[in-house]
């Protein structure tokens, strides 16, 4: 095309401003990108920065390993076992089902978790390790461990879980562990962020729901890096936490599983204190359960067996039931009487073998009559009608206060569930629970601990150690936590006379050993070792004429449920006691029959520190001891591994 | 016919043209490109051989190719501008039937050696064919109705295969490109008036088409929209790109966390970290300073290019240059203002720092071009 020199001038200039326009238009643009630079990484660099670091770090938490617990000796009661598990990650394993097939073929699975891992497998990431099967076997998880370069994507992993080797002996006590659950979530208000970790175990009763705080210790974090799949990319810090504190119970772990076994096949309770400074050096209760259970989860039908049991294994019978004290409780009266000066040592009153008040009449347990009655007799032989004579001097309010004085009636501070109150009666008390006034009546029942009285095994064996050791003995569960020892309470004297005490014991040392004693048949004969008791046997329900008129003479004769409850207090030496015993046998029937010989065999155990000599028994029972023995299944004894040494 | 005004007298000749080559420029173009190797050693963890090395060699064979390209006297280049714009048309056919699929788009011809993206060649080869056109024609004429369609055909004739593709991107720096150096030719305003009213008028209709039978756009090109509108709405899903490229370029900060220290692109929270979005790890690791100082490279090369284009008094040279210029510009700017949330995420590489071995090789060949203009530039009276 043919162009004239002018033209092309002007074609060039026009060429050159629009050029300059295009110039000054990508100059305003950069212009506009330079700004926005500016104002995302200087004016709002911060809150960027902000979101960065969200994106970036991750935290973790790790779960400290929970406190120990050991027996008074350093015995490992509760303990934190290696749980071996299986971790699948899925984006590893490549074919899932195919790995899981191969892996079936070396170890069993349960089916039913393998179906619950599944579906959390599919649910969730590719990348997030999910949990095949646990606590397996230590055979099953090596030959996993050998098989791990055939089975791409399954890591063999050890975790750390509740184990409780003491099994059922101190089911009671230390109670056990579960898994943090929604309930759990809304009872506690607890900010510790370590109740997120999913499947996180938590005391649920006994000392591990009340010491929680100082078993569970101090979470621990893992500042991890992670990617924007969530993929940890590595670690950038790492915070171990503090581990929860060691705890030492003041049971004996021996004693403990000899009470168990000794309780077993009977609805009974046993308490053993150390009348000196109130350890608890045994408190079972009978029957048991196995806690391990319940930290792997418990199966339905395993739970709605012990729910269901008539025999209430669940229920900590020691602290949690209370029971009419009986007979058991005329130590109270007598001591209110006495501390009165309302009754002598030498004073008599007549047992006809009832006792008339109104148009009333109260029997006494000896149809027959114990004829003239003083208070040694009174107690050596049970009476009833000498304290429903003594106690309408003395008055409710007098003996209720003597039953607080020795321990009944009143909370002790133990960090177990639901320790019972109990109930010792006072005209004030009756007047608002029931909203009508005290009846001499009522007086004559709580005399010999029946009516509205009330006591749990754990009370009666302080009133007998407070009775053997003369002073305020506390009872004490708890030796030493963290590995420091914690300070015994120290036991001031009871504001009773050592003239009173002394009677009282004497006559408790006549009921095991006294001819017409009613613990006779369970006297210890071994010179230095007897016991002094007292039998209970609290009535439940009363026979009615018509069943007296179908022939039902005597508790034997009716339902288990119905049958009176025996029970026994003792402590022992007598000369210089050391250990305090009760035993309640729930409608076990007489106090001398059920619950006497089970407190003879603990109190000999204690003092001991064994199976005891045959020696110490009436020649005529020991052939009958000794199959007992025989046939007594006991745990080996265990070294210890102190919490001190440990650390 | 203008090369008959050179005074090819005062040509520089043979290894002569070496020295009046735009050395600024080069210096210009080998700095920006190693802030690439730089932050591509750095986004591979430190590892040298998996981005940086490849890159680097590819930007020495284009250095090479880009000297080749300035030997040549400009004249030559325009008399194959036709053949080039045919050819890369043609290529841009061919990847539609032996191309490799690749993010969704089929974009690669495999050569072997190399894998060829047509459509980085085209943004080339439009330039030449405009910038030979407009040579070609009366001055007089450029605003004429029957001279306007016949360079509209040239453009849109390469962007309907691209979108084809599709490659939205490409496609948006194809019409922006032609377009420049259409109005720096002369075309009048009015015609850039209608263009802009239609464009309206179009992104309207396009809107209006979401949902129907006749659908204009990929439905991931409208969430793309989408996205950019209110990339909050979804910010693990499709606006995830460009929160993670906001977060990542925002927290560097004034002064950046320093070399291999962002932990942003490192962690995999930048998609295409060492392609489209590589902008966003430099201001990440060096901050408002690195980002403005490469801001201001390309704003040097494009200056270096204007000021070369003026002082050319070929007509055919300065079309050239102005139009590499503007489509170097354009690569930039749409990939700065993507990853800062500006404009769509569209698939623009940043030139030079990007790996990829077609669009730095098609660039640096433009550059060659526009330094034979400047060497081959008519001098003196």
């Amino acid at each position: 095309m043919k162009q004239n020199a002018r033209d092309i001038e002007e074609a060039s200039r026009l060429m050159n401003r629009r050029g300059f326009v295009v110039g000054g238009l990508q100059l305003a643009f950069m212009g506009m990108l330079g700004l926005r630079m500016r104002q995302m990484q200087i004016e709002e660099a911060d809150q960027y920065r902000l979101l960065a670091e969200e994106n970036r770090v991750n935290m973790r938490l790790l779960a400290p390993p929970r406190g120990l617990i050991f027996d008074r000796n350093g015995v490992i009661i509760a303990d934190n076992a290696q749980n071996y598990r299986i971790i699948v990650v899925r984006e590893d394993a490549g074919d899932v089902d195919d790995v899981i097939a191969k892996l079936q073929s070396i170890v069993e699975l349960d089916n039913s978790e393998l179906e619950r891992a599944i579906r959390e497998m599919n649910r969730r990431s590719p990348f997030v390790p999910v949990t095949l099967a646990d606590r397996l076997s230590w055979e099953d998880f090596s030959k996993v461990a050998v098989n791990t370069p055939a089975l791409p994507g399954i890591t063999p992993d050890v975790g750390l879980s509740r184990e409780y080797p003491m099994g059922e002996d101190f089911a009671h006590v230390i109670g056990y562990v579960g898994p943090v659950s929604d309930f759990d979530l809304n009872r506690i208000d607890d900010p510790d962020p370590l109740l997120q970790i999913p499947k996180f175990q938590i005391g649920k009763v006994g000392v591990e729901a009340k010491l929680e705080q100082d078993l569970r210790g101090k979470a621990g974090n893992r500042r991890i890096e992670v990617n924007a799949a969530g993929r940890v990319m590595r670690e950038l810090g790492r915070d171990e936490g503090q581990p929860g504190a060691d705890i030492q119970l003041t049971v004996d772990y021996r004693l403990q599983n000899f009470v168990q076994t000794r309780l077993k096949g009977e609805s009974a309770a046993a308490v053993v204190l150390d009348t000196t400074n109130g350890d608890i050096l045994a408190i079972g209760s009978a029957p048991a359960f196995d806690p391990n259970k319940f930290v792997r989860g418990i199966s339905g039908p395993d739970y709605r067996e012990l729910t269901e049991d008539i025999y209430r294994p669940l229920a900590n019978k020691t602290v949690q039931g209370t029971y009419p004290p009986g007979s058991t409780y005329k130590m109270v009266t007598a001591l209110a009487a006495l501390e009165e000066g309302l009754v002598s040592p030498d004073e008599t009153v007549w047992c006809p073998g009832h006792y008339q008040l109104g148009r009333r009449r109260f029997h006494c347990w000896k149809r027959g009559g114990h004829g003239w009655v003083n208070l040694q007799k009174s107690l050596v032989q049970s009476c009833d009608v000498f304290y429903y004579d003594v106690s309408q001097r003395v008055g409710i309010d007098k003996i209720s206060a003597m039953a607080n004085k020795l321990g009944l009636g009143i909370q002790h501070d133990l960090p177990m569930s639901a320790v019972a109150e109990g109930l010792a009666p006072t005209q004030a008390w009756k007047r608002a629970r029931h909203g009508e006034g005290w009846r001499v009546g009522d007086t004559l029942n709580a005399s010999i601990g029946q009516g509205f009285t009330l006591s749990s095994p754990l009370q009666l064996a302080v009133m007998s150690a407070r009775i053997a050791s003369g002073n305020a003995v506390s009872p004490r569960l708890i030796r030493a936590q963290g590995g420091i020892e914690l300070p015994q309470l120290s036991a001031q004297p009871l504001d009773i006379s050592a003239r009173s005490l002394r009677m009282i014991r004497q006559a408790m040392h006549n009921v095991s050993n006294g001819q017409r004693g009613t613990a006779r048949g369970s006297r210890i004969v071994a010179e230095g070792m007897e016991m002094a008791g007292k039998t209970g046997t609290s009535q439940v329900y009363s026979i009615t004429a018509a069943e007296r008129a179908a022939g039902v003479r005597s508790a034997d004769d009716l339902p288990w449920d119905k049958r009176d409850h025996a029970l026994f207090v003792c402590f022992g030496p007598s000369e210089a006691p050391k250990y305090a015993v009760s035993v309640v046998v729930e409608h076990g029937g007489g106090g001398s029959r059920a619950a006497a010989p089970v407190a003879r065999d603990i109190m000999l155990f204690a003092q001991y520190g064994g199976i005891p000599p045959l020696e110490a028994y009436p020649s005529s029972q020991r052939e009958r001891i000794r199959t007992m023995y025989e046939e007594m299944v006991l745990r080996d004894p265990v070294s210890p591994q102190n919490a001190k040494s440990r650390a | 016919m203008s090369f008959l005004e050179y005074r090819l007298k005062t040509v520089p000749t043979g290894a002569r043209k070496v020295l009046f080559l735009n050395w600024a420029l080069i210096l210009l173009l080998i700095a920006v490109a190693s802030i690439g190797f730089l932050m591509l050693f750095s986004v591979a963890g430190g590892a040298l051989e998996r981005w940086a090395e490849p890159q680097m060699q590819r930007f020495v064979l284009g250095l090479v190719a880009m000297f080749i390209v300035a030997m040549v006297p400009i004249w030559f280049w325009r008399n194959v501008s036709g053949l080039a714009y045919i050819v890369s048309v043609l290529l841009l056919v061919a990847v539609e039937f032996i191309g490799v699929t690749g993010m969704g788009a089929q974009r690669w011809i495999d050569l072997g050696f190399m894998r060829l993206q047509p459509s980085e060649v085209t943004k080339i080869t439009l330039v030449m064919i405009l910038a030979a056109y407009y040579d070609w024609l009366d001055p007089k004429k450029v605003s004429h109705p029957f001279y306007v369609l016949l360079p509209l055909v040239l453009i849109l004739i390469p962007t309907a295969l691209v979108l084809n593709q599709p490659d939205l991107g490409t496609a948006i720096l194809l019409v922006a490109g032609g377009g420049i150096v259409m109005f720096i030719a002369g075309v009048s305003w009015w015609y850039f008036g209608v263009v802009i009213a239609g464009g309206v008028g179009l992104v309207t209709t396009v809107f209006t088409s979401r949902g129907t039978p006749w659908q204009l756009l990929k439905d991931y090109q409208y969430r793309r929209i989408d996205t950019f509108l209110d990339p909050s709405q979804d910010p693990l899903g499709a606006g995830y790109h460009i929160t993670q490229s906001k977060i990542a370029l925002g927290s560097g900060g004034f002064s950046g966390r320093g070399f291999m220290q962002g932990t942003q692109s490192r962690l995999n929270f930048l998609p295409e970290k060492h392609t489209d979005f590589i902008f966003t790890t430099l201001a990440e690791e060096f901050g408002f300073l690195g980002a403005i100082s490469l801001l201001t490279l390309y704003g040097l090369i494009i200056f270096f290019c204007i000021v070369s284009a003026i002082s050319n008094k070929d007509r055919y040279s300065a079309l050239l240059i102005y139009g590499v210029a503007a489509a170097f510009f354009l690569y930039f700017a749409v990939n700065m203002s993507m990853v800062m949330g500006l404009a769509p995420v569209v698939g623009v590489p940043l030139p030079l720092v990007s790996y990829g071995g077609s669009a730095m090789l098609v660039l640096l060949v433009a550059f060659g071009l526009v330094q034979s203009a400047h060497v081959h530039r008519p001098r003196g009276r």
